[in-house]
This record gives C-alpha cells, sequence and structure tokens, in this order.
C-alpha cells in the first residue's frame, strides 16, 4: 500500500511485517489493525490468556525539576488530578482540559521518585508536549522519550507470562510501577493497561524490543492482538477513546469522567481549582450537566456505531443522544456502544432507541464496564 | 459460477440464482456478526442494496447482482452471522434470485475472469 510509505515506523515494525499484520495508518503511525487470527479471536484470546499490543506510537514524556514536589505542583495547573498526592512508584489516569472546560487529551502520569513519567496519546503528542513546554519551562524540563517502544501485555496470563522473564513483576499490584530487567534491557514497567484485563505497559528500549516481543510471543498463552481487538476490548471495558468518546467539547463530568478527580482539586479541597477550565468543571460538578457518557446495549444484532443517533421513542420525538464508539463486542457476543444522552435518560436500565439506517431498534442504558474488569489489587 | 466485481459469487440452480459473497471479500471484511436478509417475495432490480453484513470493522451492503425475486433466503444466517467467514461458498449463501432477464448473467465474470480481477 503506497500511502503507507509515508507513515512513521514503531520500533516494532518488521516484527509486525514478520507476524503478517495488517497494517493501517493510524495517528501518523504504520499501525498493525489485526494479525492472522483476526479481530474476534484476538479479542477473546486476550480475555482468556494474554496479548500483546504495540503501542509505541503514544508519547512518552519525561518531566523533572527540582524534586517531585516541584514538577508535581507546576503539573497540577495544566490537569485536574492529584498530582502531588500520588505515592512514589504509582501511576493515575489524568486529563488535559482546556478553559472551557472540555478535554484536550487524556493520559496517565506516574510518580517515579524524581521524575514524572507521562504517556499520552499518538495524535495529541505533538501539542501535548508543546502545551507542557509552554507551561512548564523553565522551571521543569520536557523530554520526549524517542528511544523507547512502548508495548502493553494484558489478559489474566500477563502475570504468568510476564514473570517467566523477571519474577520480580509478580509483586506489582494494579497501576504500580517500576524498573525491572526485561530482555537484558532496563524496562518502565506499570501494572496497567487498557482492555479492563490485568497486565502491563512496558516501556523498553528500541534495542530490546524487538527481542522482548520475540520472548514473549513464544510463549503458548501469549498472542500478538492489533488495533482492531484493542478498540473492542476498551470499548466492552467502559475506556474512551480520545477523539471518539471525550473531546475538546466534553467535559470530564459529562463523561462520567469525575472519578478521575480527586476530592483535593474539587471544591472544598485543599488545592480546589488551579487547572484550566476549573470554574466550568467545579460549577458542573457542583450544578449537574445535561448530558453524561453511558454504556449501552443494542438489544438486537445488529451493532450501533459511532455517529447513530439515539431516540427515547420508538417514533416521533426528539434527538436525546448519539453513539461516540460502537461495534460488536466478541464477550459480550453482541453489539456494544458507548455515548451520550440526556442527564434524564442515564439511568441505568432507561429502554431507548438507536436508529440504524432508518430503523429505530431498542438499545438499554448498561453500567460500565460492559464485561467485568480484571485488575490485581 | 459467476463472479461480480462487487465480489458476489452467483451459481445457477434450475431457474433459480443463488447469491453469496466470495472467500476473497469474506476475508477482506473480516469475522461477520451481523446479517439483515431481504424478504422473500421483493422484487428487485440490479444494483438494490437487498442485504446489509457487518462485520468487526464496517457495514456493507450486498447488491442485487440482477434483476428479479427473491424467493429464499438463509435464515441461519441470522443466527449465526460466522457462517459466512467459515464457509463463504458453500453454506453461507445470502439469497436466491429468479431472474426476470437471465441474459443479465452474461455480464459477470468467469472464475479465471475473477482471480484476474482480484490479483
Amino acid at each position: 500500500m503506497a500511502e503507507l510509505g509515508s507513515l512513521k515506523r514503531t520500533p516494532l515494525y518488521d516484527l509486525h511485517q514478520e507476524l503478517g499484520a495488517k497494517m493501517v495508518p493510524f495517528a501518523g503511525y504504520a499501525m498493525p489493525v489485526q494479525y492472522g487470527l483476526g479481530v474476534m479471536k484476538e479479542h477473546l484470546h486476550c480475555r482468556a490468556a494474554a496479548g500483546l499490543f504495540d503501542v509505541s506510537h503514544m508519547g512518552q514524556v519525561i518531566l523533572r525539576g527540582e524534586s517531585y514536589e516541584a514538577v508535581a505542583a507546576a503539573f497540577e495547573a495544566l490537569v485536574p488530578m492529584d498530582v502531588l498526592g500520588l505515592a512514589k512508584d504509582k501511576q493515575r489516569y489524568g486529563l488535559f482540559t482546556n478553559e472551557n472546560g472540555g478535554i484536550d487529551d487524556d493520559l496517565m502520569f506516574a510518580n517515579r521518585g524524581d521524575h514524572l513519567f507521562v504517556v499520552v496519546n499518538a495524535a495529541c503528542k505533538d501539542d501535548d508536549i508543546a502545551r507542557m513546554k509552554a507551561a512548564l519551562e523553565p522551571m521543569v524540563t520536557v523530554e520526549e522519550i524517542t528511544g523507547r517502544a512502548l508495548i502493553a501485555l494484558q489478559g489474566p496470563s500477563a502475570e504468568a507470562a510476564l514473570a517467566r522473564l523477571n519474577p520480580a513483576v509478580a509483586d506489582m499490584v494494579f497501576m504500580d510501577v517500576a524498573n525491572n530487567e526485561l530482555a537484558g534491557a532496563e524496562c518502565w514497567i506499570s501494572r496497567s493497561g487498557y482492555t479492563g484485563e490485568d497486565g502491563y505497559e512496558i516501556s523498553v528500549p528500541e534495542a530490546a524490543a524487538d527481542q522482548l516481543c520475540r520472548e514473549l510471543l513464544a510463549m503458548d498463552e501469549v498472542e500478538a492482538i492489533g488495533l482492531g481487538a484493542r478498540d473492542s476490548l476498551r470499548l466492552e471495558a467502559g475506556l474512551c477513546l480520545y477523539g471518539n468518546d471525550i473531546d475538546v467539547s466534553t467535559s470530564p463530568i459529562e463523561a462520567a469522567l469525575t472519578w478521575a478527580i480527586q476530592k483535593v482539586r474539587r471544591a472544598g479541597g485543599a488545592r480546589e481549582g488551579g487547572f484550566p477550565g476549573a470554574s466550568h468543571i467545579l460549577g458542573s460538578l457542583a450544578e449537574g450537566v445535561a448530558r453524561k457518557r453511558v454504556g449501552l446495549l443494542p438489544q438486537g444484532r445488529a451493532p450501533m456505531r459511532a455517529g447513530t443517533p439515539i431516540y427515547a421513542n420508538a417514533e416521533g420525538g426528539e434527538l436525546i443522544g448519539e453513539v461516540t464508539s460502537g461495534g460488536f463486542g466478541p464477550s459480550v457476543e453482541g453489539p456494544v456502544a458507548m455515548g451520550y444522552v440526556g442527564t434524564a435518560y442515564a439511568a441505568i436500565g432507561t429502554e431507548l432507541f438507536g436508529e440504524v439506517r432508518g430503523k429505530r431498534m431498542p438499545l438499554t442504558v448498561a453500567k460500565m464496564p460492559l464485561v467485568p474488569a480484571n485488575f490485581k489489587r | 459460477m459467476k463472479f461480480t466485481e462487487e465480489h458476489e459469487w452467483l451459481r445457477e440452480e434450475g431457474d433459480v440464482i443463488v447469491v453469496g459473497i466470495t472467500a476473497h471479500a469474506a476475508e477482506q471484511l473480516g469475522d461477520i456478526v451481523f446479517v439483515e436478509l431481504p424478504e422473500v417475495g421483493t422484487e428487485v432490480t440490479k444494483d438494490d442494496e437487498v442485504c446489509v453484513i457487518e462485520s468487526v470493522k464496517a457495514a456493507s451492503d450486498i447488491l442485487a447482482p440482477i434483476d428479479g425475486e427473491i424467493t429464499e433466503v438463509n435464515e441461519v444466517l441470522v443466527d449465526e452471522p460466522g457462517k459466512v467467514n467459515d464457509d463463504p461458498i458453500g453454506d453461507a449463501w445470502f439469497f436466491k434470485i429468479k431472474a426476470s432477464d437471465a441474459s443479465q448473467m452474461d455480464d459477470y465474470m468467469d472464475e479465471a475472469a475473477y482471480n484476474d480481477f482480484i490479483g
């Protein structure tokens, strides 16, 4: 495919080719959308055993300053999260908000003792780095890490597989971060992921990435998983895809991400506000919002994809919402979706209608995650 | 058997034509998760959208290859859409159509021409 020629490649590009991946353009990179198993089997394998994902297109950034506290205090001006109170070698989910209270990106950040390690979305990373530099330099240095791949090993067998290479990883629990040697290289490992399964995300030096992946793929329980299954896994897990389910126009409160804003940053907290859009976001928290992100289970077999309009009635009535992510959930064994609906229609169990090819079909507001989460707490 | 540029196969069975999608199409679409079939008795015109199939990736239509009447549909696919991936040119036919102008079949490729077409 000619159009793939101009795209950036991850350090695992040759391995993807060798594994027979179907490569597609994604956020400026040539990425594997599926391998030989296909989306459905890859998805089910990840939930049953362990899946290996290349997520090297995501941005890895290190923020350094006089101390962790100095960096954390500065970073809190960009995110509505408790960064200062995050324990050493722990990771947390975060959001870059904007002045209107919308979301400019979602991210993970970790307290690494003397620095803050941040992982951001591929499509947003240039803007995110520019934002951090503009806001934080010169007190804090912002360094994009370009010499490391990022892989995820996800699923109930992830611990057994990775512990075969280094037993120390078995001691980590959900959201722990540690440096451990894998494939002869020092890796930055977190016990986290974006599939709803237990597992790890591993930042590995570029030179060792291919070897580490081959060691993992040689194990019976590990299969390579593409972006197609990554999308259905995260959708079943109720996790947002930036650009679909959250964007510059959605607030964290509308997006049902209030849990990600720790009390210390909310009204009455010790470090209340002080992030972009604080008045909007804290105002929404106090007064409520007009729409909410909810999980949705179409009742028939037809998938309801992003853009499907949602109505309260089988006929007539006003548009009350829209699907933002939708497809087939291999573990649910039926169609799954999430989207925004008017708050009056957001209660779990509410029966609504999605319009597919001109026909309104029933769908039910459902508790997220749509499959049980399987983390090692 | 004849083939269309829309990756359908057409098999003459007495006075009806059986329609399905090719193995190449099934592989390109990926795992099929939903099939919507036309109603038996529907009169269709060539290129009408008569079936909807959805894979894990996207929705696509199956077009009527010729003018005629739908005489039978393969209901099994509604409950087991994955059959389209497992056996696209055997069990997983979609519908049968009684041609109103059999000469329309002459426009379509034979197997060798189709194999050249998909390269």
